[in-house]
């Protein structure tokens, strides 16, 4: 992003968007900061406070202990399975609004939660241990969006009503699914099944491949952010501009289904982070791509992390799923947004 | 017209287009050579817009070629097409939120790698033509904030930021009032005079007359005629492609048609 700063002065009505520009990498900034922040808070929080010199010592692999082993096996695991689904929902629900050209598209609007919910509660419901509970949803949301796909794209047209309504109408199936698996479930994992629908990050053991797709999937999403801007302007000018809108939506549609195939499988289906996010990111810098991605990344991770150490602390020693904050936060905010623009 | 080493802006070669099943045009042939202004005439529903979009490369052809400056679509370098031909959309719609210069600067995307940003170079371009099109002061301005004539300028305004050789316009004078609708005409006919070449869908046969090199009518079963506009725009050839009588009332050396 540097080397795009124009070294030469602005003339006299001009660098309007160097202002933006410049504003907007203030706005990152600040979001790493909040990262680090989010993170450590995170790490320092709980029913046993570690202080600032016991987290280095334990983060930097010093000396052992209670205090390390807290941090290393419990907390960073969470605390990075948060941030990393919170970044993997807010760059999913970014890229769906794009592909969907509606503001109000979230990563789980075209079924990808119900598939994998119908899967992990499958699993849950046959008594399956932790890894196959996650196999099971990662299995059912990629049975999901494969569905939505083929049922959307089978005449071979593009139209994004068409994608919605198919999404929605697969959404409300899985939906019928997990209510039935719910009334037919044994009393004892009723709770388990529960605390899986509303998100949950306590279960978080192994959080590096989130983290490591949310690495893959920015890296892959920013080479095309600048035509992800023509594309959310419209079918017809992004191709009259050059951009080839089947192979760019096509990118877009499976990039924004693993990561969100990702986020579930690995926390549950946190509800409104990759709907708030994108859209608060949105009227903070605007909807330039280049910037909005990066941004409701960072963001998204923040919010989770974030979310997530308050649910394990504000009722401690009772652990909240971190879903429940997040619609409790969101839903709210999101009304307020949708009052104040009308569409 | 002048001799020029390049090729014609566009050409088609035995065209055809088809909706369906329907025939918009078949068999057309025309060269648009720089400085020559083509206006595509013809009732709702007779396919001037999925025919200038074919002409822009975003449709496939039924039979035929079209060629953007001497070579098919097809064959220009993926992207460099969009350096050499621009295309005025019926509507703009936003989805999103964006600002009057961001919107404009969308027009510089085919002149930008990958991982560039948009230059002071590029921003001048931008405010330039929002300049031309009376819409200085407006950069900041958001787009939902702004009214349907403002909003159509706004539009031609990215349009004149790409720089193309070739402009396709469909119905470029939607929205505006006279005296931007005379300010627009004026201007593409300017870039016609230096080296351009423009396409455009009209509903206005008297601006046709006066604006229009050539003319291309179509009759909306599949059936066109082309020729210079001093050919094409008789009262019997229009009341016929409408459906509806024409009379023709001379007035010095201008003709100007009237519906009966």
């Amino acid at each position: 992003m540097v080397e795009g700063q124009p070294t030469a002065g602005a003339r006299t009505g001009q660098g309007s968007m160097r202002r933006v520009r410049s504003r907007a990498i203030a706005v990152l900034g600040g979001l790493l900061l909040a990262s680090l922040a989010a993170m450590a808070w995170s790490l320092a929080a709980g029913a046993m406070p570690i202080g600032a010199a016991d987290l280095w010592a334990a983060l930097s692999g010093g000396q052992g202990g209670m205090e390390a082993d807290i941090v290393r096996t419990l907390r960073l695991p969470r605390a990075v399975a948060a941030f990393a689904c919170g970044g993997l929902l807010a760059l999913a629900g970014a890229l769906m609004q794009v592909l969907l050209r509606n503001p109000l598209a979230d990563p789980y609007v075209l079924g990808i939660s119900g598939g994998a919910a119908v899967g992990a509660l499958g699993a849950i419901l046959a008594g399956a241990t932790a890894g196959w509970i996650d196999s099971g949803a990662f299995i059912g949301a990629l049975a999901a969006t494969l569905l939505v796909f083929g049922l959307a794209h089978g005449d071979g047209s593009w139209t994004q009503t068409r994608l919605l309504l198919t999404g929605v109408i697969v959404a409300a199936g899985c939906g019928a699914a997990v209510a039935l698996m719910l009334s037919l479930a044994p009393e004892g994992r009723v709770k388990g099944m529960l605390f899986w629908l509303m998100g949950d990050a306590s279960g978080a053991t192994r959080p590096w491949p989130a983290l490591a797709l949310l690495v893959i999937g920015l890296a892959a999403a920013m080479p095309f952010s600048r035509e992800l801007n023509l594309l959310s302007r419209g079918e017809v000018t992004a191709r009259a501009l050059g951009v080839r809108t089947g192979r760019l939506r096509g990118l877009v549609y499976g990039l924004g289904s693993l990561l969100t195939a990702v986020a579930v499988t690995t926390v549950g289906s946190v509800g409104f982070v990759g709907l708030i996010v994108p859209h608060l990111v949105r009227l903070a810098i605007g909807n330039d791509q280049r910037l909005l991605l990066p941004a409701a990344t960072l963001a998204g991770g923040v919010l989770l992390c974030a979310a997530d150490t308050a649910a394990r602390t504000v009722v401690a020693p009772i652990q909240l799923p971190v879903g429940v904050l997040t619609a409790l936060i969101g839903v709210p905010v999101f009304l307020f947004l949708l009052a104040r623009h009308p569409r | 017209m002048k001799t020029d080493a390049r090729p014609p802006v566009l050409a088609a070669d035995r065209l055809s287009v088809q909706v369906g099943r329907r025939n918009v045009v078949h068999d057309l042939d025309f060269t648009l050579q720089p400085g020559d202004t083509l206006v595509i005439l013809g009732r709702n529903g007779a396919g001037k817009t999925t025919l200038l979009h074919t002409l822009a490369g975003l449709r496939d052809v039924a039979g035929g070629d079209v060629l953007l400056s001497g070579q098919p679509y097809a064959a220009w370098p993926r992207g460099h097409e969009a350096c050499l031909r621009g295309l005025l959309a019926q509507s703009q719609p936003d989805f999103f939120s964006a600002t009057v210069l961001e919107t404009a600067l969308v027009g510089r995307h085919p002149y930008l790698g990958r991982w560039d940003w948009e230059s002071p170079e590029d921003e001048a371009i931008a405010l330039a033509a929002l300049a031309t099109l009376g819409l200085d002061g407006f950069a900041e301005r958001q787009v939902p904030t702004l009214s349907g004539g403002e909003r159509q300028r706004l539009a031609i305004a990215a349009l004149l930021v790409q720089q193309p050789r070739l402009y396709l316009l469909d119905e470029p004078l939607a929205h505006l009032d006279l005296h931007h609708e005379i300010g627009v005409l004026d201007h593409f006919q300017a870039l016609a005079r230096s080296g351009a070449g423009i396409v455009m869908v009209l509903h206005d046969i008297n601006l046709t007359a006066r604006y229009a090199s050539h003319v291309l009518l179509l009759d909306g079963q599949g059936g066109h005629e082309f020729g210079p506009a001093r050919e094409i725009l008789t009262a019997e050839r229009l009341s016929h492609a409408y459906g509806h009588p024409l009379r023709a009332i001379r007035d010095g050396s201008q003709t100007l048609f009237l519906p009966c």
